[in-house]
Formats: structure tokens, C-alpha cells, sequence
């Protein structure tokens, strides 16, 4: 079975210029029509513990003080909630290209990068994952799944599902479960599916939103080549980001789309298949917390909330700051690796500021569909001190709960 | 150099007037294996104010001491022109160092200028049919190499391997004060100064022996039960993140993946559950230690040893366990 | 002033090691290897000298896949030049490597040699020491900083417990680095493949050293500990019990 490696891969890719700075161009004319209007850092939640806001660092780029935005905390307390982005009057691309051309910037110039930062991206570049883990431990979580879980290498024929199972959720204690709920519920639909197993690598939408440009390209030249080895009908995956980037970046580098969804979406446009097996209750108020990469950015709201609804006893309530409105549990862009810096300039995690908002309509249970988010919000539940209140759960947990029995929490 | 004697050396490593604990073991095992060769166990030790240390090391048969104004052994050139001077005219069988910075710089100079094999991070030497047999540990303990060694050798020893009972005495051993083999003045190294860690600045990194805190410390004012402990074992306290985030120690205490990678030769975790973003910052440390009320917590999954207890009931047993154990050796 | 940064690739530990059939040596079919973490901090305290002093950077390593990355890797930093050594493979023996390392310093006059120390594979020494003994030049290992002065430098070496001994080193010496002053700088992936094209290794084929040094009876792996060995009874007895662990292995008094 491969493992693949990304070093020694092929040269620079095509660059749209919309959605990437292109490095040989000045990456600072594309914010001309900016007409400082304020309402990025307005809308920016960790604006208040930036040494400069969205709309100065744009100002003081275009007046040829960059370096002062360097030397800042800016550029490292960027969670790519893609608020900003989605404020702009002017349509800038704010998340996709100042951010991780501030980086990049900051990169080149040899500035002391944040250490967990340069962790997670030597790692991405050593082992295809930002956690650093070896790739044959890809499969480890399969042996708790309960089912079948069908390597494509080793199937060697179209499938009707390659899933992209990503890096958290093969690795990650916490989010291992939820690929092995995923598995029994696709197992349980019948469908024909099968994951990459040791070859999978980071699609790397994080690693793009970090600047590091180079490690970004290889992943996509990486993945497009490993894609194009294989025949299947759709991909699917759980990891929004890796959603994000396929969905939106990954065309406008290669040309080419990919058939992506989301689970939420797929489970959704199966719910016929889906609901005969939702046989067990879990009598609870269930609140949804929507994440910036399937809700801001790609706009699935409606998705999610189908399959929470189709679980019988779950009464669905909606807290504040929902839907475009949500607010970013922190771990995007780069977020995860920058904790401590953001820690220390903010005094306070997102995650601990959006609890409150869950907290506040009285669910027992917080569902998401991002595999950051689990841990994130478990932790925020403890260090506010609402530990035992209620349990964060993926939604595909509770599925496999209501298809399996035993209790959701 | 002469025929091979069957005397095993051990080299003595002092600090600020304090022999190394690690030399005590070294001392025991030197008397267990030089007893099988038919040889004698001698301690050598080096360096200007040495003489003193002498009273301790009974558990050897003899004692080499070179004690010479402004010699440092810590300077390897130094430290190994004299180590050679006196292994090319004794002969040695086996001359052992601890693992440590100093022991480490001066059995790998001291091989290469002896032609002398060497051995290094052993943590077992024993003796086969005449013939010493070594294990030494490899890639952070994932592995272990079994070296046999036929003739004379330099090993080095990883400090807890051995018991520390056996390498003391209350004995007096015989001593030969030597003079310098060789002047400093013609070495291409020359000691400058000591420097001594600024008080207060801490580096984890460095420590020894950490004790770390976790969300089960649940006050502020019950990290001083963690300070006495620390004290006693002669280390500095560290924090998983919660606690940090809490204010309660600043952030160069921090442990785990936004923090700093410790591997100290003891971490006692007291109330972690053992997540893997603080696994990842102290995993590879040599022996831990758990205590936490929850059975299944996950830190127990990666401590050498555990307990499914209170820390506030066990830390305060301890401490006092500890006290009394200094008191009847003193 | 010439700098030679010499490179050990390790065994990487991120995937389990296995041992072969012959029970003495590591089975390499899906081994990787890797910088070893000193070295990394060698050649940013080369890196750091170079910007003080504008010395010329030599990084050698012996050829492998995984070493023309980290060939790669130093030139995108700042090397100026990265030796290929070919025509050896010295197993598992530091000695015989030193002695290669040897042999390719020939005809590279050196002021000063810097590798790291404490690889995870050392057996026989490490390359540091083993080399200075072989070349007869001064030698100074557990490096924390490294200061350049007229014809020496001075160099501190760290002590347990975080103290340290400051020495002056004549030169040429051999210095065993084990933390540079600041961390190994950061390069960009978009700089290494750049560097891949436009840079070529230099490659210098060396006689084949004989491996002397210790032999492996058997290399085996310890028990797995899947879990702590739980410690049972009321605190005083769990107390009484971790003492006694801490006395017995040294840890205390």
C-alpha cells in the first residue's frame, strides 16, 4: 500500500488571482477598492486584541508600510471565520488572500513563527497531516468501526463513495469515533464506499489559510494526481475545510471541479434511506452550531438541521448568532496551531464565548459537523465551568446513536 | 598501552562540592562486575576541590584523585587528557561514565584517543562467561541493543538504572592523590567560568523532575501542596493548559502542544487527564507517574505507573513519606 | 571563516520500528529517516555565525532519499554549498561514520566543524566527539552558544540542572551542538522546491571505511506497557509506594 510523499513533487501551479495571492504579482493591488469602510474589523471577533484591524492592515499594505503590520500580532489572530469576507461591500477577498499573504509575507522574511504553528506545518509537509502522525496509522480507527471499512488501493474498481475521512478524524482520539459512527451509517445505507487509507493526505485548506503557499500547492498537486488514480461517483467527506477547498479553491487552481459534498449533505438527500434506521429516541434539546466553512462560506444551513430533525425526540432550538450570523468556534486557518498566541492577546477563547450563546437556550446537547469542534467546545463547557451541563456532539454521533441504541451522552 | 587489567573505573561526577546520585549506582555495579572480573572497583575522580568528595565513595576499593588548581573536567580536552594519561598507564578493563553531558563528551573523546570501544546508554551490564554484556537503549526507548564486549571498553550508563543502596559506604577508601599528567596551559581549551541558572528564570526544558498540575488541582492555593512536592524531589512544577489559561502559573510552565516538549527523567502528573495535546508535550519523559480520580483517564494510558486517587489526599502522604526518608538518612 | 554543518539522518519514529529477520538490525522496508534534531540546531548555529561573521556554510550528509531533503533543506536556508557522500554506508557504527565524515573533510580546510549531539541511534558515541578524537582537533560537545572571538571562540556547555561551563576553544575545533541560541528558522516549502531546481549537490565519493566498533548481539524491543501499573490501597499506601519507586531508581534519597 502507498503512502505517497510529497517532496520532490512537480513544479508551481496555475494561480487564479481571485481566490489565491499570486506571488509574482503585487498581491496589495487587489485590495485597491478598498474604501476603508471598517466593517471587516467590525465584524472581526478577535479584532479587539489585534494591533491592527483588517481595514488598517489593508490601509497601512497599500501605503507601503507593511512591515509594520509584520512585526504586528495581525496576521496570527486570524481564525478564517470568513466574516470579514462575507461584510465587505466591496467583495474583497479578505480571508482568502490578505491573511494568507500577510503570512506568507511573514514567512519570507524570516520572522520567528509561532512554535506550534511551524509544528503543524513541518508536519503537514513531513507526513501529510498537521498532528504529525505516521501515515500507516491512517487505519487505526477502522478497527473499532464494527463494519467493513474498504481500502480503494486494495478495492481496485469504481466505487460509488471515495470518502475522505481527513486528518482529525483518522487520528484524533476524540473525532476517531465519529469516523467509525460515519462508517456504520454508510454501511447501514448500503452504500458502496471505500477511504484512501495511508495515501490520504491533507487537502491542506488550512495549510493554505497558514501562507504557506508552496506546502499548499504540493498538497494539490498531490491530491488532484491521487484523485485522478481512482474511479468513483462521488466524494464525500466530513472535514468542512477539506469541503471549502475542494468546493471553491481547488477548482481555480486545476480548472477542474470535483463531485464533493459534505456528509450533511449527503445524508440529507438520503434521508428516505436514512430515517427507517433512526429507530431510537433520544429525547433531547438539541441547538446547532453552524461552522464557518459549510455555513459562511458555502452556505449549508439547512442540511444539518434536516438530519438533526429526522432523529426522533430531538427538538431542534436555534441560538443566537445562527446561520451567516454564527460565530467561529476558533479553530479555523491555522486557528488550532496558534492557541497560545491567541490565548495570550485575547484572554479568552471563541469557543468559550459561542458556549455561552449554546448554554443560553437550555439544549442538553450542542450538535456540530466539524471535527475541530468537539474538542474545542468540551474544553470551553470545562474551563467556564459548565462541565456536565450539556455534551457536545457530532451529528454523526447522534445518528448512530438513535440507529444503534444506548445513550447519547 | 600495558596488558589489560581487570579493574573496573568509575568516573565520579561532582557539581558544586555534590556527587552525582547516578555515581552511586555505577559504584555498585562497578563492585558486582569488577568482583566477577577478579578486579578491583576504583573511583576516579577529577577536578580543582575534589579531594573532599573522597569520604564518600567508600563503596570503592580505591580511589584515583586529581585535584589541581583551575582544572575543570567539565572542559573534555582537560578531562580527557588526564583520563588518558592514567588509562594508558593502568589499563583499565571497563571505565564507565554516567550519561550525562559531561560523561557523554568525555567517554565518546576519550574512545576515539584510547581506540577503545564504547558503549553508550546502557541500561544493564552484566557478565557472561568473562565476557561484559551491555544493553543499551535506542530511538527514545523504542529500542534495545544487546553488545557484547570481549576486551577493555568505555560505557556509558543511563542514571536509574541501577539501585543506589550498593554504591554507598561509610567506609574510608584508600586514596592515590595524583598530579596533573599533562599542564592546562598547553591546551587549545581553556574553562572560563561556571555559570549558574538565573534564579527565576525557568526553564522546563532543563528540569530534571517536573511536577505538572492539571484541572484536578481545582484551586490555586493547592499548587503550593505541588511546590512542596517539587522541592523535596528537586524539580519545578509545569501545567497542562487549563491551568495556564487560569492565570495560576505564567505561561513558561506551559506543557503540551501549545506549550513545551519536557522530557525529564521523573513527571509526576497530578490531576491531568491526559489529553493528547498535553500527551505530546511530555510522552517521552523517563518515568510517570499518575494520579487522578478518574480510572479511565486517558493519562494512565501513557504513565509507567498510577494511581486512581485523590492528589490531595496522596500529595500530602507523600510529601511527608519523602520527609521522613531524608531524616533517617541523615 | 569555513564552517562544515555535518548531517546524521535518524530513524524516524513516527512509524513503529520493526526488527529484521537476522534479530540485529532495524528492518528498513518502511523505515523513514530523518534529521536528527541536533543537527537541525547545528546548522542554524552555523546559519547564525555566517550572518555575524559572513563565514562560508558547508553541509555534508551521506547520500540517501531522505538526506538530499535535508541537503535541499540547508541550502534553502542559507548554505552555500551541500555535499553528497557516496560510495558508503557505514550501518548502524558512529565510528565508521565519523571516519567517513573524515575522509570527505579531506582537502575542505575547516575552522570549525559543528554536528549535533545526543542522535536517537547513537550506540558507539556520537559523530561529535568520535571525530575530534580521529582528527586530533579540540573538542567542546552539549553546545548552547557558540561566540566568535579573534582565532577562537567561546562556547557554553550545558550542565545538568541548567547550569552551564563557559570555554574558550582554539581553532579548528570540533563543536557537538545541542540548542542553537534560537530555534531552526522556518524555510517554505515554495523555497525548498524552488532551491530543488535552481541548486545541485556537490557529490564527493569516499573509500569505504571499516565498520569497527561494536557488534549487535540482538536488538530486540522492551515489553509494551499498554497501560500504567496501577498502584492499589489508601493515599498513605500509594505514598509509601511511589517513594519507594523514587528511592530505588535514585530519583530521591
Amino acid at each position: 500500500m502507498e503512502t505517497g510523499d510529497l517532496r520532490g513533487a512537480a513544479s508551481a501551479a496555475q494561480v487564479h488571482p481571485a481566490l489565491l495571492f499570486d506571488p509574482h504579482e503585487d498581491w496589495r493591488r487587489a485590495f485597491d477598492p478598498c474604501i476603508q469602510c471598517g466593517l471587516c474589523g467590525g465584524a472581526c471577533p478577535l479584532a479587539h486584541a489585534m494591533d491592527y484591524t483588517p481595514r488598517r492592515a489593508i490601509h497601512l499594505a497599500r501605503e507601503g508600510l507593511l512591515d509594520r503590520v509584520l512585526q504586528s500580532n495581525t496576521l496570527w489572530l486570524c481564525v478564517s471565520c470568513y466574516t470579514c469576507t462575507a461584510r465587505c461591500p466591496t467583495g474583497l477577498k479578505i480571508t482568502d488572500v490578505l491573511f494568507p499573504a500577510l503570512r506568507d509575507a511573514a514567512i519570507n522574511a524570516g520572522l520567528q513563527l509561532p512554535g506550534e504553528f511551524k509544528r503543524a506545518l513541518d508536519n503537514t509537509y513531513r507526513y501529510g497531516n498537521s498532528l504529525g502522525e505516521g501515515p500507516r496509522k491512517r487505519l487505526e480507527w477502522t478497527k473499532g468501526a464494527g463494519v467493513p471499512v474498504p481500502v480503494i488501493s486494495q478495492v481496485r474498481r469504481r466505487v460509488e463513495v471515495l470518502w475522505l475521512v481527513e486528518c482529525y478524524p483518522s487520528y484524533h482520539l476524540r473525532n476517531q469515533v465519529q469516523a467509525q459512527a460515519m462508517a456504520r451509517l454508510l454501511h447501514a445505507m448500503g452504500v458502496d464506499f471505500a477511504i484512501l487509507g495511508p495515501e490520504e493526505h491533507c487537502v491542506g485548506d488550512c495549510e493554505r489559510l497558514a501562507g504557506e503557499r508552496g506546502l499548499f500547492e504540493s498538497l494539490v498537486e498531490y491530491n488532484t494526481s491521487l484523485l485522478d488514480k481512482y474511479e468513483y461517483d462521488v466524494l464525500v467527506t466530513g472535514d468542512p475545510h477539506a469541503y471549502n477547498a475542494l468546493t471553491r479553491i481547488y477548482p481555480t487552481i486545476t480548472g477542474r471541479t470535483y463531485p464533493i459534498r459534505h456528509y450533511v449533505e449527503f445524508f440529507a438527500r438520503r434521508l428516505d434511506a436514512l430515517k427507517p434506521l433512526l429507530t431510537h429516541r433520544i429525547d433531547a434539546r438539541v441547538t446547532y452550531h453552524d461552522n464557518c466553512c459549510l455555513g459562511r462560506m458555502c452556505g449549508l444551513y439547512d442540511a444539518p438541521r434536516a438530519l438533526l430533525r429526522a432523529i426522533p425526540g430531538v427538538s431542534l432550538v436555534e441560538m443566537a448568532f445562527s446561520r451567516e450570523n454564527a460565530l467561529c468556534c476558533g479553530g479555523g486557518g491555522g486557528g488550532m496551531w496558534l492557541d497560545g498566541v491567541i490565548w495570550q492577546a485575547a484572554g479568552e477563547r471563541l469557543s468559550d464565548r459561542r458556549i455561552g450563546h449554546a448554554l443560553a437556550t437550555g439544549a442538553d446537547i450542542l450538535a456540530v459537523s466539524c471535527p475541530f469542534e468537539t474538542s474545542r467546545f468540551e474544553d470551553s463547557l470545562k474551563s467556564t465551568g459548565h462541565e456536565g451541563r450539556m455534551v457536545v456532539r457530532d451529528i454523526l454521533e447522534l445518528l448512530d446513536r438513535s440507529m444503534q441504541g444506548g445513550t447519547p451522552a | 598501552m600495558s596488558a589489560t587489567s581487570r579493574d573496573v573505573w568509575i568516573y565520579v561526577e561532582h557539581l558544586r562540592g555534590t556527587v552525582a546520585a547516578h555515581t552511586y549506582e555505577l559504584l555498585g555495579k562497578g563492585r558486582e562486575i569488577a568482583a566477577g572480573l577478579g578486579g578491583r572497583v576504583v573511583a576516579v575522580v577529577l577536578g580543582e576541590g575534589a579531594r573532599p568528595l573522597v569520604a564518600t565513595l567508600g563503596a570503592a576499593d580505591s580511589v584515583l584523585c586529581v585535584d589541581a588548581p583551575a582544572f575543570n573536567p567539565a572542559v573534555p580536552e582537560a578531562g580527557v587528557a588526564v583520563l588518558r594519561a592514567l588509562a594508558e598507564a593502568r589499563a583499565p578493563r571497563l571505565v564507565a561514565f554516567g550519561a550525562t553531558s559531561v560523561g557523554m563528551d568525555l567517554a565518546t573523546l576519550l574512545s576515539a584517543r584510547l581506540g577503545l570501544p564504547l558503549v553508550v546508554n546502557c541500561k544493564d551490564v552484566r557478565l557472561e562467561d568473562g565476557r561484559v554484556v551491555a544493553i543499551s537503549q535506542m530511538c527514545g526507548g523504542k529500542l534495545l541493543a544487546e553488545v557484547e564486549i570481549g576486551g577493555a571498553a568505555i560505557l556509558t550508563v543511563l542514571a536509574g538504572a541501577f539501585p543506589v543502596q550498593p554504591g554507598m559506604s561509610d567506609r574510608t577508601p584508600p586514596v592515590e592523590a595524583i598530579p596533573l599528567p599533562t599542564p592546562l596551559e598547553g591546551m587549545s581549551s581553556k574553562m572560563r567560568r561556571l555559570l549558574e541558572p538565573e534564579p527565576g528564570d525557568v526553564d522546563i526544558t532543563k528540569a530534571e523532575v517536573l511536577v505538572g498540575v492539571g484541572r484536578g488541582i481545582q484551586r490555586k492555593e493547592n499548587l503550593a501542596l505541588a511546590e512542596e512536592l517539587a522541592g523535596l524531589l528537586g524539580g519545578t512544577v509545569c501545567a497542562s493548559r487549563p491551568v495556564i489559561d487560569q492565570g495560576w502559573l505564567p505561561l513558561n510552565r506551559q506543557v503540551g502542544k501549545s506549550g513545551m516538549v519536557v522530557r525529564p527523567k521523573l513527571y509526576v502528573a497530578l490531576g491531568i487527564s491526559g489529553a493528547p495535546e498535553h500527551v505530546e508535550g511530555m510522552k517521552d519523559s523517563d518515568l510517570i507517574i499518575a494520579i487522578n480520580t478518574d480510572a479511565k483517564a486517558p493519562i494512565f494510558d501513557v504513565a509507567d505507573y498510577g494511581a486512581e486517587a485523590d492528589l490531595l489526599e496522596v500529595v500530602p502522604a507523600l510529601v511527608e513519606e519523602l520527609k521522613a526518608g531524608c531524616a533517617s538518612a541523615a | 571563516m569555513n564552517i562544515a554543518v555535518l548531517l546524521n539522518m535518524v530513524p524516524d519514529l513516527v512509524e513503529d520500528l520493526e526488527i529484521d529477520a537476522s534479530g540485529t538490525a532495524l528492518d528498513t522496508q518502511w523505515m523513514r529517516y530523518v534529521l536528527s534534531e541536533s543537527d537541525e540546531h547545528a546548522l542554524e548555529q552555523a546559519l547564525l555565525l555566517k550572518g555575524r561573521l559572513g563565514a562560508r556554510v558547508t553541509v555534508l550528509a551521506l547520500e540517501s532519499g531522505d538526506a538530499e531533503e535535508a541537503l535541499f533543506s540547508s541550502l534553502a536556508k542559507g548554505a552555500d554549498e551541500a555535499v553528497k557522500i557516496t560510495g558508503v554506508s557505514p550501518g548502524h557504527s558512529k565510528r565508521a561514520l565519523a571516519a567517513t565524515f573524515k575522509e570527505a573533510l579531506k582537502n575542505m580546510p575547516s575552522d570549525l566543524i559543528l554536528t549535533g549531539v545526543y542522535a536517537i541511534d547513537d550506540l558507539d558515541g556520537h559523530v561529535a566527539g568520535l571525530l575530534a578524537g580521529m582528527m586530533g582537533l579540540p573538542f567542546v560537545g552539549v553546545t548552547r552558544s557558540v561566540e566568535p572571538a579573534d582565532g577562537h571562540v567561546v562556547v557554553q556547555k550545558e550542565l545538568p540542572g541548567g547550569a552551564a561551563v563557559e570555554i574558550e576553544v582554539g581553532l579548528p575545533a570540533v563543536l557537538g551542538v545541542l540548542s542553537a541560541p534560537q530555534p531552526p528558522r522556518y524555510v517554505p516549502v515554495a523555497k525548498i522546491r524552488e532551491t530543488r531546481k535552481s541548486r545541485a549537490l556537490v557529490e564527493r565519493v569516499t573509500a569505504p571505511v571499516q565498520p569497527d566498533g561494536v557488534t549487535i548481539r540482538r536488538l530486540f524491543k522492551p515489553e509494551p506497557a499498554e497501560r500504567a501499573t496501577m498502584l492499589e490501597g489508601s493515599p498513605e499506601e500509594v505514598a509509601r509506594q511511589i517513594a519507594a519507586l523514587l528511592r530505588q531508581r535514585g530519583l530521591v534519597r
